[in-house]
């Protein structure tokens, strides 16, 4: 059992105790005692439940549309499960639509895209919001403050807008070429708009309050007197963030990627406003499936494809919570 | 149970105007702020003495050795180490170390690891580092906890591994801040014992803060004691505890019983003193510089006090009280008297036979003391 979990259970318990005890209260709990529901596993049901209701229904949804086959009606698949005669049931499962997704190139060739413009993306927000989380977590306590409310604030506009926004900036006759123009810097615009440029900026700019905030949470935390020990023990500052801040910031380092990486290979809004008829994303191709070809169950299959996909480095998260966790 | 150097004062560096103090602080004052942490304060502490920084909670004692340190600068004074003047040098080009309250032990790093950092940054060559490791494991017994991280030891042993990562460069000076606050007693005074062998085995200075009075007792050569950022007195355990300056040290160190009086007389070589807890005067046998009339304070330490059933033949530094409350301990009885006049006073006597005699609750007896127990406190 991980630390940390009883004393949770335990106050949850002191909490819910003088409910526990009114009428009602024991009503209820003799009821859920009689189902062999206790306090606990009651509280711990609310995410199974949840997630089962907004993830695994869905899931199985997708799951079944990529098994079935593209028709022309409405919806566009066919059933997987018919009723004959006599009370003959018949399944029919089609996986063609995976078979298919190896047999094309685009395919692969899209979720390698995908996944190296995640990969250079999460590597540049890294870059650029280690300082930046670094910063704010060394801020005095109210520039701190505002400095995170600085980070968060974009979010108070649609991320469709802030995407949008990026075009006025980036098109040839925009904010940036027009600057560099009228500076004489340039003479032509330099085209940026439906470059893999773009949708780089896009993602990074889109995904870094991802990475700043755990990055801060964690940095936040780290132990002043560590550095000072460091120091004492002849350690100079930058040889001490080094050997000290930065492998104790790894948990945040890794929730930060994983938090930028896992969604920008999904990405689909910002290559398609952004990028370029060649920026191959699989978030791309999966609109267009569903779109377009009116293929849903290629585009299923293309989803789960791209579940599978992500599952590593998910597992990999998992794995290392785990081991953080147990050691702390 | 002080250290020897105590017991001949000729060889007290402290005693001798010539000696040259190897730290030297003078006139610090540290501000965060408004607020004054550390006030104006001038210590000198000298070689192979083991310093103790005594004070309550809050009164400075940490920041005046972050200053030392020099994770702290201060606002206006300066720190002489061994004659250099230590303004603008940085923690990690002082020879000092210094083991923290927290330990601050790297969490990452096995003991192994954070032992041997001092001296990875010194450059050292990797085989003498752990030749150099395995000594200094051993000498605080965790050789077998090598490879263990820091979170898979208990209190003690992290506390001996924060020791061993401060000791392991050998610095010629070592702070140690609240070293024991998070032992047990037992543990405590056993580490108490080894700190202060290691000390006299290594020849380290150790300037150490601690809120413990009888910590600060069992391990000094000299104690500081520190109120609300100012030093107050600096003297041997043995000088603090029977001439303690003010009523602060002599209420911090041990326990007191203080009768107000004002003073009837005062002679070269004695004082007497009537007070108004006691129906007798107080006779000192010291002389003190002040005129008669002016109001001073009688300090007598409850183990100077002597209990009898019958008045005691002596005219002075007697009182009538009954007993209040007894507390057997063994070796020692405690009496709490309450005498005539409402006061009480708190007596302890030694156990010195299996039946020696006891006192009961509510019996009529006499508190008497010799005129050299007594202590004029002026302040
Ligand atoms: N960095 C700081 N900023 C502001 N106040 C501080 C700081 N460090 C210490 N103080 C204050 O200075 C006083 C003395 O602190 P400290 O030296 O840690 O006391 P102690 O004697 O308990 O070790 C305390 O009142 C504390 O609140
Ligand atoms: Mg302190």
């Amino acid at each position: 059992m991980r630390a940390g979990y009883l004393p949770l259970g335990k106050r949850l318990t002191s909490v819910l105790e003088p409910f526990a005890n009114s009428v009602v209260g024991r009503f209820v709990v003799s009821i859920f005692g009689a189902l062999g529901i206790t306090g606990r596993t009651g509280v711990i049901s609310i995410p199974f439940f949840w997630l089962g209701i907004f993830f695994l229904i869905p899931f199985a949804f997708v799951l079944k549309i990529s098994l079935s086959e593209s028709i022309l009606a409405i919806p566009p698949y066919s059933d997987l499960i018919e009723w004959g005669e006599e009370g003959l049931i018949s399944l029919h499962l089609n996986f063609g639509n995976f078979l298919f997704l190896l047999e094309d190139d685009l395919y692969w060739f899209s979720y390698v895209n995908s996944a190296k413009i995640a990969l250079i993306s999460t590597f540049f927000c890294l870059l650029i919001g280690y300082p930046m989380a670094y910063g704010i977590a060394r801020a005095s306590p109210a520039n701190r403050n505002i400095l995170l409310m600085l980070i968060i604030l974009p979010f108070w506009t649609s991320f469709l807008l802030r995407v949008y926004a990026w075009i006025g900036l980036l098109k040839n006759n925009g904010l940036f070429n027009n600057i560099l123009m009228g500076l004489g810097i340039i003479d032509e615009p330099i085209v940026m708009m439906q470059t893999d440029f773009a949708v780089y900026l896009g993602i990074i700019y889109s995904y870094l309050p991802f990475m700043i905030l755990p990055l801060y949470a964690n940095l936040e935390k780290l132990d002043g007197t560590l550095l000072e020990a460091a120091s004492d023990l002849g350690c100079k500052p930058i040889k001490a963030f080094f050997v000290v801040t930065l492998p104790l910031s790894i948990p945040g380092i890794v929730a930060g990627s994983m938090l930028v990486f896992i969604p920008a290979v999904g990405e689909f809004v910002i290559p398609a406003l952004l990028g370029g008829p060649d920026t191959l994303m699989i978030g791309r191709v999966l609109w267009d499936e569903f779109f377009n070809n009116r293929d849903w169950p290629l585009a299923s299959a293309v989803a789960i494809a791209m579940l599978l996909f992500l599952v590593v480095p998910i597992m990999f998260f998992q794995y290392f919570q785990n081991k953080q966790s147990e050691a702390s | 149970m002080a250290s020897d150097n105590t017991k001949d004062k000729s060889k007290s560096p402290w005693n001798d105007p010539y000696a040259d103090p190897y730290i030297s602080i003078e006139n610090i004052t540290k501000k965060f702020g408004d607020f004054t942490a550390v006030d104006n304060v001038s210590l000198k502490i000298y070689k192979n003495e083991l310093f103790c920084l005594l004070g309550g909670s809050g009164c400075g004692k940490s920041t005046l050795l972050r200053m030392l340190a020099g994770f702290e600068n201060p606002t206006s004074g300066r720190i002489l180490l061994d004659g250099q003047d230590m303004a603008g040098i940085y923690p990690y080009d002082r020879p000092v170390n210094m083991m923290f309250q927290s330990y601050a032990l790297f969490p990452h790093m096995t003991i192994e690891k954070n032992v041997a950092f001092g001296l990875h940054q010194d450059g050292m060559h990797k085989g003498e580092i752990r030749k150099r490791v395995a000594d200094m494991l051993e000498l605080v017994k965790l050789e077998d906890f090598a490879k263990r991280k820091p979170h898979q030891l208990s209190g003690g042993q992290r506390q001996r591994v924060a020791l061993a990562r401060s000791l392991i460069k050998q610095p010629k000076l070592l702070l140690l801040d609240e070293p024991l606050g998070a032992l047990d007693k037992k543990l405590r005074e056993n580490t108490q014992f080894e700190l202060m062998n290691l000390q006299e085995e290594l020849g380290i200075t150790f300037v150490v803060v601690t809120h413990d009075q009888e910590e600060a007792m069992t391990l000094s050569s000299r104690i500081g004691i520190m109120d609300s950022g100012k030093i107050v007195q600096v003297g041997t355990p043995n000088e603090i505890y029977e001439y303690p300056g003010t009523r602060y040290v002599a209420d911090f160190i041990g326990s007191i019983n203080l009768f107000d009086g004002n003073v009837v007389e005062d002679e070269a070589d004695h004082v007497r003193i009537q007070s108004e807890d006691t129906d007798a005067t107080l006779y000192i046998d010291h002389g003190v510089a002040v005129t008669e009339g002016s109001r001073v304070g009688v300090a007598v330490r409850p183990e100077k006090m002597k209990l009898t059933r019958n008045r005691p033949d002596q005219a002075d530094n007697v009182a009538e009280g009954i007993i209040d409350e007894v507390a057997y301990m063994g070796n020692l009885s405690v009496y709490r008297v309450r005498l005539k006049s409402g006061k009480i006073v708190k007596a302890t006597l030694p156990n010195l036979d299996r039946d020696t005699e006891q006192f009961d609750w509510d019996e009529q007896v006499y508190v008497s003391w010799k005129p050299k127990s007594g202590l004029v406190l002026l302040s």
